[in-house]
């Protein structure tokens, strides 16, 4: 049930070469030989073992171990006993037996049709107000490798927060996807940035098609095909508009849409809006995608049996919740062989893969040619924000005259646009230093440096070796709360996600690596995390106080059977407790 | 005995109840069985063990009945002389029957049995295709292109390029003009202060916020400006977006769902259009301003929910209408609308884009304008990029409403936060609103007289509100193509911009619209303008309408 040691061996097999950097070693799949694999299956792994090796020019370390049996169990245990104290607690406010802390409707409007679906409420009244104060909390300085945060309380359980004025110092930020430590307040870019919202203002009170296509927004999208190594380029306000508002202009009914079970909300919506026929491929998986494209050559649309007008594959470079790195190499084998489209939505991974950053297309060592639409976004990487859409020059003078969002929706700001093209430049070198592929090489390092030690530490961690973000697996509810409070109390500031964000059995930590880290931070960070494992193997700790660092426990690989048997007893028994008493908890103040 | 009748009783009655088609058996083989015929029905278990013997069939064809169930049966009969039994006679014709007879029986009812339980009629299988007819199948396939071409002087295809700030002066395409296209009204995208306010937060804060309003992305910034908008809306919270038209697109899929009911003026901008689209509502439209269609509609629904009351009370009803509407510078009858509301219960939606910052004593909107509570409005949204000359958007109303957003509304959970500086100046602009509210008096004033002055052109009708920043000029008589229209007008833009006046055709996506408005300049009023420059500007745009139309 639980992966051995052997299991351990063979998330990372064959280190040797696995590790090494920058592609030297071609064909880097020994690793999916059949022993591997079999070693795989028998630990009870899912394990990205790819069969076109010959594609790829480094090494595709992926893992995503299989949930352990007992830990889902226990999981579904405390989402259950989560529900019931949900209806327990209902009953009570509607007996007027505990105070109701939420806002009700207007009592002209009582009469109305309820405005929310019950579930919906159920589930943010009873679960997610438990562990609210993990998430939104305020922050007042620069998003860059440690943060200053805003110390809040709660009196009402979460229902309210009260800013007590103190301010936490310098949290190591593992949250924000500062991929390449753009986001800072000195710097050429500031200093460029500030020039231009001198002369520019901040406001643009137009769209791109009537009167707000300034000489920036010219300047930016030609260094962005530059950077991108595409004909042309357009430039978006909004990163997540550049999805949903470019590609209903370019597919549309009669056309499919093949999409990753895991893409963005952004590209769901876009797709939706498009109304072409969506079809969802299992993330990742070739197979999977596979079998779609041919089913859908070969029997065409159905009821009418048309053949479809056009399909469009819909895949992003990194996975913001997996971490995972997309096929991009067999996809575009699998694209060219069907003649099928494909969009790229490179939102997390421009910038923050290949040698020189300019994504997952230069990390595979590929052609930007190949593929149709490369979308981005500025948020991340660059400091600032927005969206891009790059390819063929027919493509993008299609999109000038049809995309949504440059016909109806405000241009970028000028200084942010003055970010973009400051940060880009440094990336490309073409300020005059090597600061830009120092930062891209310093991520590459800082991520494989982190995955190294939390995988040595024995926590189950999702996604790519190469890929900076890095989810560590938390699987149960009450520790989504535990791992964040006591993260923070550390002073290190991490993104946890559950439900309806992940599956429900897989919530997780999310940790975002930054080139802006420095290795005493990222050591700071992991060192962090031996002392609840400490806690977690001494039985004595097991049963002190401290709850919430026995919750912080890791289903690790490294664990003994006998010892997760015994953790496991005392983990439902704790659980249980801890529900009862997260309450008194989180009063106070984080 | 006993354990053999029950069941018996159950298939079989008695000979006196039924006629010999009663049987069960096919009637050729009732009447083969009968023999002699009806004059044997008085003692029919006697003769069973001789006739059989008559028959001349091969032995080893013959149903075998054991010697013990005859005896049992002629005992029976024997016993029960009243009851005659149709089964032991039917034992007996089977036991007589030639082998080829029970066979050919046997098979025609194995037939009807088949009938019975097979359709009537088979779909033909498709046969499943071959390997090799696949993949020609898939050699064959050919896709459309990604984009059909665009033609090189599509309209839309080359944009005016603006050098420099698009403020009071603009210079587009290396030509200084003053501008009348940008939507800033109150003149505060050059303002000093919004400046300063916004340089401060870079210095402050950098540019981007590097994540979601969840993820560490939720700046102090953001948390004053929503304070302050619903300070300044008097309302109870508000919600920004880092994008004005997702604020809105955003907002009525987070409340409007599948099944639900939102009734849309035919002239609602695009924004919404995409918004009820990603709510996959019903859509009732109606007439543009026209309260008497949208009761019309609101009654239909009401019988309708009288006819099915449990669908009626899951199912929300909207109204979604605008302030000052973008395609035709009209405002809403909001009276009417809250009355409507109240009597049909249904929540209003209200998207105040060009309104906020305009209308209103205090340049708080329409329901400034028209006195109307505010809370009476169920939402509010509006964008920070027309009066506050900054980025983004925000939606307010009451907590019970607007917070729902904050896990709810798809641009607010799933996008990046508003740059902070881009907050900061939002805030500044905020203040130069409170600190002088004569400005939308002013504002009112020179939008009412270049409305004046442009009255009367001949060939171009001026469409919205004389008190609208933003209106539109319609052809008064279209040349029948639309393409023609635009060409025509945008000749009148081309010629104003050339005499200094910065102009621009309103510009839709033809396809897309769903209702798609009639070409036409959109001109915009700000504070900055001054008599002088609008008393040009109206001159300009006659001669030159003059000049192309006539």
């Amino acid at each position: 049930m639980r992966p051995g040691p052997g299991g351990c061996c063979c998330r990372r097999p064959v280190r040797a070469n696995g590790c090494v950097a920058n592609g030297e070693v071609r064909n880097g799949y020994v690793r999916s030989s059949a022993a591997v694999a079999a070693a795989a299956a028998a630990a009870g792994q899912i394990h990205h073992v790819t069969q076109n090796g010959g594609l790829y020019k480094r090494p595709f370390n992926e893992a995503f171990e299989e949930t352990p049996m007992l830990v889902a169990v226990l999981t579904y245990v405390g989402y259950g006993v989560l529900t019931l104290f949900g209806y327990l607690r209902d009953f009570l406010r509607h007996w007027r037996i505990e105070k109701c802390h939420h806002a009700t409707e207007r009592e002209e409007q009582k009469d109305f049709v309820s405005l929310y679906q019950d579930f919906e409420n159920f589930y943010t009244r009873n679960l997610y107000m438990r562990i609210r104060d993990n998430w939104n909390r305020p922050i007042c300085s620069v998003p860059g490798a440690k943060v200053d945060i805003m110390e809040r309380q709660s009196h009402d359980y979460n229902w309210s927060f009260k800013y007590t004025g103190n301010i936490i110092k310098g949290v190591i930020n593992m949250g924000s996807y500062n991929y390449l430590g753009f986001a800072r307040n000195t710097g050429s870019c500031q200093e460029a940035a500030a020039k231009v919202l001198e002369e520019y203002g901040v406001g643009v009170c137009s769209t791109r098609q009537e009167i707000g296509n300034l000489d920036k927004h010219e300047e930016l999208e030609k260094l962005v095909a530059r950077f991108l190594g595409v004909e042309a380029a357009m430039t978006y306000g909004m990163g997540f508009a550049t999805n949903s508002m470019n590609i209903p202009a370019l597919v549309g009914k009669g056309c499919l849409i093949l999409s990753d079970e895991l893409n963005h909300a952004s590209l769901v919506l876009g797709a939706r809006l498009s109304g072409a026929t969506i079809r969802i491929f299992k993330h990742n998986n070739m197979q999977s995608l596979e079998k779609l494209l041919k089913d859908a050559i070969v029997y065409g649309q159905p009821r009418t049996r048309r053949p479809w007008k056009k399909i469009l594959i819909l895949v992003e470079g990194i996975y913001s919740m997996e971490g995972s790195i997309v096929r991009l190499p067999e996809v575009i084998a699998l694209k060219k062989k069907y003649k099928a489209y494909l969009y790229l939505d490179e939102a997390h991974s421009i910038g923050a893969l290949g040698p020189t950053g300019r994504g997952v297309v230069e990390y595979f060592g590929l052609d930007p040619e190949d593929v149709d639409v490369m979308m981005g976004t500025f948020t991340k990487s660059f400091g600032a924000s927005g969206g891009y859409i790059g390819g063929k020059k027919e493509l993008i003078d299609y999109l000038r005259t049809h995309s949504h969002s440059a016909v109806y929706a405000t241009s970028l700001s000028p200084p942010v646009v003055e970010q973009i093209i400051t940060s880009m430049k440094c990336i490309m070198g073409q300020d005059g230093t090597s600061l830009g592929k120092e930062c891209v090489q310093q991520l590459a390092e800082n991520t494989r440096y982190f995955r190294r030690r939390l995988k040595e530490m024995g926590f189950i961690i999702y996604g790519n070796e190469d890929s900076p973000v890095v989810p560590l697996m938390l699987y149960m509810p009450a520790k989504i709360g535990a791992f964040g409070r006591e993260m923070l109390k550390r002073n290190i500031g991490v993104v946890v996600v559950g439900f309806p964000a992940t599956p429900i059995i897989e919530s997780r930590a999310r940790f975002c690596l930054s080139a802006a880290h420095t290795k005493e931070i990222l050591d700071t960070v992991s060192r962090k995390f031996h002392f609840p494992k400490r806690m977690l193997c001494s039985k004595s700790a097991c049963l002190s106080d401290e709850i919430n660092h026995l919750l912080v426990i890791m289903v690790s690989t490294h664990l003994f059977a006998g010892e997760i048997s015994h953790l496991l007893i005392l983990m439902v028994f704790k659980h249980l407790r801890y529900l009862l008493v997260i309450q008194s908890r989180s009063s106070q103040c984080y | 005995m006993d354990t053999w009748r029950p069941p018996v009783q159950g298939i079989c009655l008695p000979r006196s109840a039924s006629g010999p088609a009663r049987t069960g058996l096919s009637p050729s083989l009732t009447a083969q069985a009968r023999g002699g015929g009806d004059q044997r029905a008085a003692a029919p278990a006697q003769a069973p063990p001789p006739r059989a013997r008559d028959v001349t069939v091969p032995r080893h064809a013959r149903v075998d009945v054991p010697v013990a169930f005859r005896k049992e049966a002629q005992r029976l009969t024997m016993a029960n002389a009243a009851e005659q039994w149709v089964l032991v006679e039917m034992v007996q014709a089977l036991y007589e029957a030639p082998a080829y007879h029970l066979i050919l029986e046997g098979i025609l009812i194995l037939w009807i049995i088949r009938l019975l339980f097979s359709k009537t009629y088979k779909l033909q299988e498709r046969s499943d295709l071959t390997l090799k007819e696949k993949e020609e199948l898939i050699e064959e396939w050919q896709p459309e292109p990604l984009v059909p071409p665009v033609s090189k002087d599509h309209p839309a295809l080359n944009y005016n390029i603006v050098s420099g700030p698009p403020s009071h002066n603009i210079v587009v395409n290396g030509k200084e003009c003053i501008n009348f296209a940008s939507f800033n009204f109150l003149g505060l995208l050059d303002n000093p202060r919004v400046k300063a306010a916004a340089l401060a937060s870079l210095k402050k804060y950098g540019v981007g916020t590097c994540g979601p309003r969840g993820f560490y992305g939720t700046f102090d910034v953001h948390l004053d400006l929503e304070d302050r908008l619903a300070k300044f809306m008097k309302t109870e919270e508000a919600i920004i977006y880092s994008y004005g038209f997702a604020t809105i697109a955003s907002a009525i899929p987070a409340y409007s769902k599948r099944g639900d009911i939102v009734f849309v003026d035919r002239a609602a901008c695009f924004a919404i259009q995409k918004g009820l689209q990603a709510s996959r509502s019903d859509i009732k439209i109606f007439k543009h301003n026209d309260m008497a269609d949208l009761e019309r509609l609101l009654k239909e629904q009401e019988i309708e929910d009288q006819k099915n009351p449990r669908k009626a009370r899951v199912t929300r009803r909207f109204i979604v209408v605008e302030g000052i509407y973008m395609n035709t510078g009209t405002i809403c009858p909001l009276p009417e609308l809250v009355k409507l509301k109240y009597k049909y219960k249904a929540r209003i939606f209200l998207e105040e884009s060009l309104s906020f910052g305009v209308l209103g004593e205090h340049g708080r909107g329409v329901t400034e304008h028209y006195g109307i509570n505010i809370d009476d409005i169920d939402l509010i949204s509006a964008n920070m990029e027309n009066a506050l000359a900054s980025v983004g958007g925000f939606c307010c109303g009451r907590s019970f409403v607007i917070d729902h957003q904050r896990l709810s509304g798809q641009g607010y959970c799933f996008s990046a936060s508003l740059p902070p500086l881009l907050a900061a100046a939002a805030i500044e602009a905020l203040n130069i609103m409170e600190e002088n509210p004569g400005i939308f008096a002013v504002l009112k004033e020179k939008c009412r007289k270049i409305h004046k002055a442009l009255q009367g052109i001949s060939g171009l009708r001026v469409m919205g509100e004389s008190f609208s920043p933003a209106f539109h000029l319609h052809l008064e008589e279209s040349t029948g193509s639309r393409e023609k229209d635009v060409k025509l007008l945008q000749e009148i833009v081309n010629q104003c911009m050339n005499r200094s006046i910065a102009l621009t055709q309103a510009r839709y996506l033809d396809k897309e619209e769903k209702c798609l408005p009639p070409p036409s300049i959109r001109v915009v009023v700000t504070v900055e303008q001054t008599e002088d420059e609008l008393e040009r500007a109206a001159a300009t745009i006659k001669e030159v309408a003059q000049a192309v139309l006539l």
